[in-house]
């Protein structure tokens, strides 16, 4: 890697913008002004500073953070910490006693006990150094570093329960703080977890050129999580997610409503109130619109392939009540079940709604399988009376349908009784018409949006709901 | 734009000093943005969880620089009227009416002199001679349109007044503004300014904020108390408690005379902290058993 300061920024530039952020030109410059002002002496002012010349939001942190540690690395090749330290063999060593991993593991949870940042930096080059490298030896460009290995071989977190015993020992009956201390040392070895994968990203991006392990190793931002690729971490992180933008849909859309409520002149009575001042129209009056609040009817399909989706839009609907007169939610995976009791305020952990909806709902018949065809006949038999002029429904599903009829009379029967019907995708358009996905049928019956992350759901529900 | 500055600090190390000096106890992430913002003229967007202390950092800003504090508060519906400045009706009715018989020509220069102009808190900020802080308090709650009304005055520290000419800055303000984030502000804004993400401090810095504020706590149970605190704001409460909260909690324990943090202390305390029911709930669930 290059190590002309200029170079190494419009590299950091154009990482991030190819994770979507806009950074223009005059941030570019800024950047550059603020690394002249601080100089390089201090890593974390300059990451602090980098980061108020070119992130515009914090949701851009994280991917912003990765992108820093690779073109601003803490060091190159083995960190000085970990020199001395002798590469272990790669090969699992089951049942035999292993007292180079013992040794880091011991120091690790002394830091990890005392909360010793630094030397957890350091510990974990040391254990990216000695059991984070494969392919030794074998023909280049198949050898790297891997965090994985190197958290499998160590397995930070079994270290808890000696932590806590540690920490506890040798003090009298403890006060209510701690109650909290497993948590915090959870997240302590959660944040120590993410070095190690940090340090791991440095190494390789030496091997391979920080460039393109920039473009495929950053994790995206919350909001531009693909609802069908996202591990249990990022549904986590999704989730939290899902407040803020409620509130920001909110004010978008009560902006919109008070915007329209001023309505356009009414003449009529603008001339009769003009008779009081001699027909000159001195006060207009307006044609005043009432409008109402929509009704919404929510249909998902909580089958496993999209629960991720379905469980984001519902608490998303969810949180965002207040803008709705009456909002009913219905699940489905191969029977229609109405759960809007079970997202009703109050009682809701997030993370296990989806289990709870699997287990207290009738969503499934004799099989596990999505069945949009008999799912949405059972809606339009059962619930129709959900759906009137006023009430626009979205559905939410791939359209994956196992070959089965897709029965789009059930879908016209709903529209046709709907005020607006949407139906919300969280496969890319490409998908569409392969495999066993019905579809461009649907599409064919009511308007098909594909919508795959976060930022793009928001964009759709400030769009299509009306005011 | 190195020249332009207001000159407060000379390293980012003097900043975290002058601010620590006003009680003021900022993370490496704020006395960086700071200083910079000091050093290159630029505005600061300051955004983040209301209670960690972004309307503070402008107070000791203002105190650190001698400086007044002009403070522009936005709210939904301020105007031109409100933000920049307006025309004293009243007066220049008196004026009309004092000078009956003179010409036309002569009444409407003079109605439109300074001695008719209201100023408000932008312009305000502009004309001094003064150091001068502008804190532009809760950016998202105003309009859009205000904020193409501030573009002229952030890039160039410039205010035109139609009937007066372009009035310029003849020292530029340290210029703070704060959001909440409930709407997205515009591109345009945001790229005028620096950005800072105010976030809960880590609890090594809230230990010290609480010792410093609260002095006569003892330091064990400020240590507790930031914890817990740290562990509450992990959950996914409604609220999560900021700062402020950590604060007054202290405050609350030290009135009561409570020595430690046991059950009935923080059964008894949990609403200083926590503002909806759900909350108090959940966090008692998870303190109580363990």
């Amino acid at each position: 890697m290059t190590t002309d300061p200029a170079a190494r920024l419009t590299g950091l530039v154009r990482a991030l913008r190819g994770h979507g952020l806009r950074i223009g030109p005059a941030e570019t410059v800024d950047a550059a002004a603020v690394l002249d002002v601080l100089g390089f002496a201090d890593r974390e002012q300059m990451r602090a500073g980098l980061a108020a010349a070119l992130l515009r939001s914090d949701g851009q942190r994280a991917v912003f953070d990765a992108a820093f540690d690779l073109f601003f690395p803490l060091g190159v090749g083995t960190l000085e910490a970990a020199r001395h330290v002798e590469p272990q063999d790669d090969a699992p060593r089951f049942g035999r006693p292993d007292p180079a991993r013992d040794d880091l593991r011991e120091r690790i949870a002394a830091a990890l006990a005392a909360d010793d940042r630094a030397a957890l930096a350091a510990l974990a080059g040391e254990a990216v150094e000695s059991f984070g490298r494969y392919g030794t030896g074998s023909a280049p460009g198949s050898d790297g570093w891997s965090a994985h290995q190197a958290l499998g071989r160590l397995a930070p977190e079994t270290l808890l329960a000696r932590i806590l015993a540690a920490l506890r020992e040798g003090r009298e009956a403890a006060d209510l703080s701690d109650r909290v201390l497993a948590d915090e040392i959870r997240r302590r070895i959660q944040d120590f977890r993410a070095m190690v994968a940090g340090e791991a990203r440095r190494r390789v991006a030496e091997l391979r050129g920080t460039e393109r392990i920039a473009e495929r190793a950053v994790t995206p931002a919350a909001d531009r999580i693909d609802f069908l690729a996202a591990g249990p971490d990022q549904l986590a992180e999704l989730r939290r997610t899902v407040h803020p933008l409620a509130r920001k849909l909110a004010t978008r859309l009560a902006a919109r409503r008070r915007k329209a409520a001023h309505g356009q002149i009414d003449l009529r009575r603008t001339l009769r109130r003009s008779l009081s001042t001699g027909g000159v129209p001195l006060r207009p009056a307006y044609r005043l619109r009432r409008p109402a609040r929509p009704e919404l009817v929510l249909l998902c399909d909580v089958s496993g392939s999209v629960a991720g989706f379905a469980d984001f839009t519902m608490l998303l609907v969810q949180a965002m009540s207040e803008q709705f007169s009456k909002v009913r939610v219905f699940a489905f995976v191969n029977r229609t079940a109405e759960v809007t009791a079970l997202l009703a305020r109050g009682d809701t952990d997030p993370a296990r709604l989806a289990a709870r909806i699997l287990g207290e709902a009738k969503v499934m018949g004799y099989h596990g399988n999505s069945d949009y065809g008999s799912a949405l006949g059972e809606f339009a038999e059962r619930y129709l009376d959900a759906v009137g002029p006023r009430t626009s429904v979205l559905i939410l599903g791939d359209a994956r349908n196992n070959r089965r009829d897709p029965n789009l009379d059930a879908l016209r029967r709903i529209a046709g009784r709907a005020r607006r019907v949407h139906w919300l995708n969280p496969e890319q358009p490409a998908l569409w018409p392969t495999g066993d996905s019905a579809a461009l049928a649907y599409a064919g019956v009511v308007e098909m949006h594909s919508c795959r992350n976060a930022r793009r759901l928001g964009e759709l529900i400030a769009r299509l709901l009306p005011v | 734009m190195n020249g332009d500055g207001t000159g407060f600090f000379t390293s980012v190390a003097d900043a975290a000093r002058q601010l620590a000096a006003t009680g003021y106890l900022a993370s490496t992430a704020v006395a960086t943005t700071v200083f910079l913002a000091d050093r290159l003229g630029k505005p600061l967007l300051v955004e983040g969880p209301a209670g960690v202390g972004k309307t503070e950092l402008a107070k000791a800003l203002a105190e650190i620089g001698r400086a007044r504090l002009v403070r522009l508060q936005c709210y939904e519906g301020i105007d031109e009227a409100r933000a920049l400045y307006e025309w004293n009706h009243a007066k220049q009715l008196l004026r009309i009416t004092a000078g009956r018989d003179e010409s036309w020509d002569d009444a409407r220069t003079d109605i439109f002199g300074e001695e008719f102009l209201l100023t408000r808190p932008l312009l305000t900020a502009i004309r001094g001679d003064e150091p001068t802080v502008l804190l532009i308090d809760e950016m998202d709650k105003a309009d859009v349109e205000v904020e193409a009304l501030l573009l002229e005055v952030l890039s160039d520290f410039q205010v035109t007044v139609p009937e007066l000419g372009t009035i310029t800055a003849s020292r530029r303000p340290f210029v703070l503004l704060t959001s909440n984030a409930t709407r997205e502000l515009s591109e345009a804004l945001r790229r005028r300014c620096l950005f800072l993400h105010l976030d809960y401090p880590d609890a090594e810095l809230e230990r010290r904020i609480v010792r410093l504020k609260v002095p006569g706590l003892d330091e064990t149970l400020a240590a507790s108390l930031v914890r817990v605190v740290g562990a509450l704001r992990a959950m996914e409460l409604r609220k999560a408690p900021s700062v402020a909260e950590t604060i007054d909690w202290a405050r609350t324990l030290l009135a009561l005379g409570a020595d430690t943090l046991d059950e009935a202390v923080v059964q008894d305390t949990l609403g200083v902290i926590l503002k909806h029911q759900d909350d108090v709930r959940k966090a008692t669930r998870k303190l109580t058993v363990a």
